[in-house]
């Protein structure tokens, strides 16, 4: 049985109210043990900084959008290129990396777990198969429900029992962890080429409005008793002044409370892209204090930042009728896929540029949301390759650790980064805070109760950084090469560099059946006549996600 | 007797799932709902005239049967003793294979290359100029009320493509065919022109300026002249402006404009068309995909290397230059000195010049069946047939990846190309570490 002992470490584990302890840290059979025999292999962490292994709440890494935009840019592919050793593949891929760049670089930066933000579940065997291939970390992928239509007639007919059974059925069809909504009803009306204004619009030919579709698909996850709550990406992304419909959607679930140990109700995705003021182009603004103040405020919701991050972007969503108008905004390239009956996507390359003034405003409005708002209510994210790309989260925490190079970015950036209030915010995050932003509150957004913590009995996922307390110099390499990284008991990393390439767990939900499931399958039997594959296909084989294990929920009556 | 439902069939793009084979203990009797080209898939089975029983070892003309051990050891010590092997083929087996061979070009430090190099390459490239405004077919089944074939014949290559997806099924929305529209261009007259509402039929190599001059259009612009490419002006402004007032549009094209003079900026042009109706209406395009995994190939390739297809690791790093690092043209310009071909049949596909390069080099080939390419090589391994003697993943032309099945059993003794490659690449594991 392979033992370790990290020994005297400075252990930051929020979750467990440790604040920068000098502690031992015993590993046994993968897990984080109480002791270990005098033979564990002891590694001396003297005078470095550990931390569970980071927990990525939100980012698009594999399946069908992803590898169209792998497909459509060969000039982003070759913009960072890592040749095979050995040990390891080769890596390419600066915003759209492939398979091996996405595991080295979440690895090399003591990230050991990752949630796949979207997915569509006609095509969820293609996820599959790019998250088995991954290596190192663990995934999980949230699979998107808010513009599918037998759930969509369900919900508009009051038919709340058979939208739980076939949200349950749904789940394990596509071996995924949750449910995501994207631009409720709005990507259905863009099948017409449309969208929904507002969230009491009446989705085209469906007879329910988006508010709806989140209150609906809301309460069945709580009855379902899932491990995360749903994740929304609210209507009206990038718009100009969407912040009042932000507020408007998290208004819906106000007074409800959750059925599980986790906070929320809802979790939001890239709040950033939702919180800005304004009316159009011209007086585009943040309105993250608004927002922040809200979310504050505000029990049962958290959210992710999508902070964004100067330079190349990809971005990519299934909300069509954003990138539809993106595109025709910067004229870069598009795709677009469109899937039947159940979701869209689309796909522009997008450069975020300091010296342009939307980019600037939405630069800020990250940054301000994560500086407002509290640690426990929005965490780390770049909506990885949205805002941008995920290997540079380093560069956005120390954004949030050193108020004097944060200023030293504000100068260099487009003027009206200097009219708002960015400037004027002097917190600067802990190593404590970090820790949760990174780790504890999303292992706890995402009900991983093995994840995000270094408590007896969780995942011998922990990462070990070259820093100290209070010293700003050099945060940003330490956190992109970690002097240490454990994945369920191996070491993968040293020095920054990649040592071992297990390969990581794929976690889904099984949910129990209910009393419904044979009518809703009669139900499911007509509704394939929408479908281009038979439904005996549809769903996604065990083989596709060896070596896991499903979590399973008690279904609360 | 045994009926086997909802079997998908590895013939064309159209990945059609609903095939009912009958069995009879392990052996196939007859398929049901499959086209003509389907059902001579399947059959292939019911021949013993075409696969070689065993692997086959050629040295100075002599051919000897061989264990898979030994092909296997024979294979390795070629593909080593070349400076650039390529490794090409792949359209037809699994994406499972697939990604084998992909980690075996980089290992080899190899090139690697798939038969959409000389098919569909050019519409990637114009995706990658353009973008790709596309959709799943259910949704043009479901939402479509105008068609347009461009430059391809369904009704040879992909026979059910019209009747499953696009113009008579019943979709949520539509109808059938009373309730769509349906468009061939086509400078010939084809099997689906005939049943075309409008049949268009420009001038040899005229799509690109009928496609621009269609763009134009759409743009409200002015085209001079009365004629565009044998096409009256008048007839392509009508046309222009239905396809403006479609509820949602779909454009199908084939070889006709990927392989005809202007190739990728033909598909350039068909993408760029779509783009600009979707500022007045919905339309999507997509490519008409021959092989049933030629799709899964770049998929596979996409996520494995970052490049969709024509990746040469002589650096140690996937390389992308189609033209340079494509198959025709490394074979051509004397670059590659071994080949191995899985699942394709380059001999008899590829330019006669090309194909003689090929029977001069050393070769290995695997694949299921004898070919031009397998009986010119120094090295056969015949192996079980994908998605009929055994399983694995395909995507279909629209991205859709759906599982393919094992429905009869394989020949005594053969083993799967997947087999194969784990074969050669623990071989060359053991090479490398040496």
């Amino acid at each position: 049985m392979t033992e370790l002992l990290l020994a005297n470490g400075r252990v930051y584990d929020p979750k467990n109210g440790i604040n920068g302890e000098i502690m031992d840290l015993p590993i046994r059979a993968g897990k984080i043990a109480d002791r270990v025999s005098p033979r564990a292999r002891k590694i001396d962490l003297r005078g470095r900084v550990v931390m569970p292994g980071g927990v990525d709440v939100h980012s698009h890494i594999t399946g069908s959008k992803i590898n169209a935009a792998r497909i459509m840019r060969p000039e982003d592919v070759r913009r960072k290129i890592m040749p095979r050793t050995r040990l390891t593949r080769s890596a390419t891929g600066l915003t759209v990396p492939n398979l091996y760049m996405i595991g080295y670089t979440y690895a090399r930066m003591g990230y050991t777990t990752v949630m796949e933000g979207a997915v569509p579940a006609l095509k969820a065997r293609h996820t599959h198969e790019e998250m088995s291939a991954i290596p190192i970390i663990d995934k999980a992928a949230m699979i998107l429900l808010g513009n599918n239509w037998l759930m969509m007639r369900y919900l508009a007919d009051g038919e709340m029992e058979l939208a739980r059974e076939y949200a349950s059925w749904f789940l394990e069809a596509t071996k995924g962890y949750g449910i995501k909504i994207v631009n409720p009803g709005g990507t259905e009306a863009w099948g017409w080429g449309g969208n929904v204004e507002g969230i009491h619009d009446t989705v085209p030919h469906f007879d329910i409005t988006p508010a709806e579709i989140v209150e609906g698909l809301q309460t069945i996850n709580e009855e379902l008793n899932l491990p995360t709550s749903v994740h929304l990406h609210p209507n009206g992304l990038g718009v100009p002044g969407n912040f009042a419909t932000t507020l408007e959607t998290l208004d819906l679930v106000k007074g409800r409370t959750p059925s599980t140990h986790r906070d929320q109700l809802l979790h939001i995705v890239h709040l950033q892209f939702h919180s800005y003021g304004g009316s159009s182009w011209r007086d585009f603004s943040s309105q993250a204090d608004e927002v922040a103040k809200y979310l504050n405020s505000r029990d049962n919701i958290t959210a992710d930042a999508g902070a964004v991050v100067f330079g190349w972007s990809t971005t990519m969503t299934a909300d069509g009728p954003f990138e539809h108008s993106l595109q025709s905004l910067t004229h870069n390239k598009w795709t677009n896929a469109d899937v039947e009956a159940e979701t869209g996507a689309g796909i522009v390359p997008h450069f975020y540029s300091r010296k342009n003034a939307v980019s600037a405003v939405q630069w800020c409005t990250g940054l301000e949301l994560m500086l407002l708002a509290r640690p426990e209510k929005i965490y780390l994210s770049t909506d990885n390759p949205n805002a941008g790309p995920f290997y540079r989260y380093p560069h956005v925490l120390r954004l949030l650790m050193d108020r004097k190079y944060r200023e030293s970015l504000i100068e260099r950036a487009h003027k009206v980064a200097r009219r708002g209030i960015l400037p004027s915010i002097d917190r600067e995050y802990d190593l404590y805070e970090i820790s949760m932003i990174t780790r504890s509150q999303t292992a706890k957004a995402l009900g991983m109760d093995d994840k995000g913590h270094l408590g007896e009995g969780a995942d011998a996922d922990v990462s070990v950084y070259d820093m100290e307390p209070g010293v700003k110099k050099g945060i940003e390499r330490s956190l992109q090469n970690a002097f240490l990284v454990v994945k369920g008991g191996r070491i993968v990393v040293r020095d920054g560099d990649v040592t071992d390439t297990p390969s990581g767990r794929t976690l889904w939900t099984r949910c129990r059946p209910g009393k419904e499931r044979d009518s809703m399958i009669d139900d499911l039997r007509d509704h394939f006549k929408y479908y281009s594959i038979q439904r005996a296909n549809y769903a996604v084989a065990e083989e596709y996600v060896a070596g896991s294990t499903p979590n399973t929920p008690e279904v609360r009556d | 007797m045994k009926v086997l439902r909802d079997v998908t069939c590895p013939f064309c793009g159209c990945l059609c799932d609903d095939i009912r084979v009958t069995v009879e203990d392990g052996q196939l009797v007859e398929i049901h709902n499959g086209c003509a080209l389907s059902q001579a898939r399947f059959g292939e089975v019911k021949r013993d005239d075409n696969r070689h029983a065993t692997p086959v070892i050629r040295i100075d003309g002599d051919s000897r049967p061989a264990s898979y051990e030994e092909a296997m050891d024979h294979s390795i010590e070629l593909l080593n003793q070349a400076d650039h092997p390529l490794l090409y083929g792949w359209a037809n087996t699994c994406c499972e294979a697939q990604k084998l061979g992909v980690e075996l070009a980089e290992m080899l430090g190899a090139s690697i290359d798939d038969t959409s190099s000389i098919c569909h390459g050019p519409s990637t490239l114009g995706i990658q100029d353009t973008g790709y405004v596309s959709a799943t077919l259910g949704t043009v089944k479901n939402r479509a009320d105008f068609l347009i074939y461009w430059g391809c014949n369904p009704f040879h290559a992909h026979p059910r493509h019209i009747s499953r997806y696009t113009v008579f099924p019943r979709g949520y929305f539509r109808g059938g065919r009373e309730e769509r529209k349906l468009v061939v261009v086509d400078p010939r007259r084809t099997t689906t022109s005939r049943i075309a509402d409008l049949h268009l039929q420009p001038d040899l190599g005229g799509d690109f300026e009928v496609l621009n001059a269609l763009r134009v259009m759409v743009n409200g612009g002015e085209v001079w002249g009365s004629e565009i490419a044998g096409i009256p002006a008048e007839e392509l402004h009508q046309m222009a402006e239905e396809m403006k007032k479609a509820e949602f549009g779909a454009l199908f094209f084939g070889l006709g404009l990927s392989m005809s003079r202007g190739r990728h900026r033909n598909v350039e042009a068909a993408l760029q068309l779509v783009r600009d109706l979707n500022r007045h209406t919905k339309w999507i395009v997509m490519a008409m995909r021959g092989h049933y995994n030629v799709a899964g190939f770049n998929e596979v390739c996409a996520w494995e290397t970052g490049y969709p297809f024509s990746v040469d690791f002589t650096r140690g790093y996937p390389r992308y230059n189609p033209g340079e690092t494509s198959a025709v043209d490394l074979i051509r310009d004397h670059e590659v000195d071994a080949m191995m071909t899985v699942a394709a049949d380059p001999v008899a596909h590829l330019p006669a010049s090309v194909a003689r390069e090929i029977r001069s080099m050393p070769t290995v080939a695997i694949d299921p069946f004898r070919t031009l390419t397998t009986e010119a090589a120094d090295v056969v391994m015949p192996t079980q047939i994908a998605g009929i003697e055994t399983p694995g993943t395909a995507y279909r032309m629209d991205g859709v990846p759906i599982e393919l099945n094992q429905v009869v059993n394989p020949p005594e003794g053969l083993i799967s190309d997947r087999e194969v490659l784990t074969g050669l690449l623990e071989r060359q594991r053991r090479l490398d570490l040496g």
